[in-house]
């Protein structure tokens, strides 16, 4: 599985995706606060982030006795550059290319 | 969003198939910087570093670590509007990996934005994913990000 494949496979799943928003609403939580937020199993929400953490989505520091979760958005950017900028400028470009065509014959 | 506050402690992660000392050249020196990091120029010392468009002053911060290619870390204040210029200074840090198979793990980190909010706002979103993304494709292609 390449780093996409992760991506893609982690954001797949609407746990991992509240658990995502979750994060992004406030940063830095532990297992125990967003255990809290969520009617599943402690076991349960730690094999959701450890996809998430393997994803690169988020990211482990240790502060103390605490292992506090950051949501790390520089995959989804990476994936957004990747495969919609991709999209969209060929879009663009014919577009212009159109344009450009249509204008000739005129 | 309905409010705009960000967090006060931002972690961003990335793989680079780059040399620590590749990617501590790239934060470090100001030829690579102006082709990744918002255009600016910025120039770092053990003392101090300075980040620059067009000679203009942008951003100032002490450096409290440099380790290179390992570890830096530097103060944080935005000069280039007057709101975030006059908020609390905060702190980055850029932390390199050395991983398997030719990558190193480039971790920034940055916090002690309680006393900058609007700084928080502006670095967050697409702030420090467009310098991350643009160094991860200077590094690996050579090219800077097509925008």
């Amino acid at each position: 599985m390449n780093d996409d494949d992760r991506v893609f496979k982690a954001l797949a799943d609407p746990t991992r995706r509240h658990l995502l928003d979750r994060l992004f609403q406030r940063d830095g939580r532990t297992l125990s606060e967003l255990e809290s937020e969520l009617e599943m199993t402690r076991f349960g929400v730690m094999k959701h982030l450890r996809l998430l953490e393997e994803a690169g989505l988020v990211v482990t520091r240790r502060q103390g006795r605490e292992k506090l979760h950051y949501l790390n958005p520089v995959p989804i950017r990476l994936v957004h550059d990747r495969w919609i900028d991709k999209y969209t400028e060929h879009r663009v470009s014919a577009l212009a290319e159109l344009k450009t065509q249509l204008e000739e014959t005129a | 969003m309905t409010t705009m506050t960000a967090q006060a402690t931002q972690v961003y992660q990335v793989f680079i198939k780059a040399t620590p000392e590749a990617i501590w050249d790239a934060i470090t020196k100001p030829e690579f910087t102006s082709k990744y990091f918002h255009g600016v120029t910025i120039e770092t010392t053990p003392e101090e570093r300075r980040s620059y468009h067009d000679s203009e002053l942008k951003n100032v911060g002490e450096v409290m670590e440099y380790d290179p290619p390992r570890r830096l870390v530097h103060g944080w204040i935005s000069y280039y509007d007057p709101v975030l210029a006059a908020e609390d200074p905060s702190r980055v840090s850029w932390e390199i990996e050395p991983q398997e198979s030719g990558y190193s793990l480039l971790t920034v980190t940055h916090d002690q934005l309680e006393g900058a909010p609007q700084t928080a706002v502006n670095v967050s979103g697409t702030g420090w994913m467009m310098v991350l993304s643009g160094l991860k494709t200077l590094l690996e292609t050579g090219e800077p990000l097509a925008g």
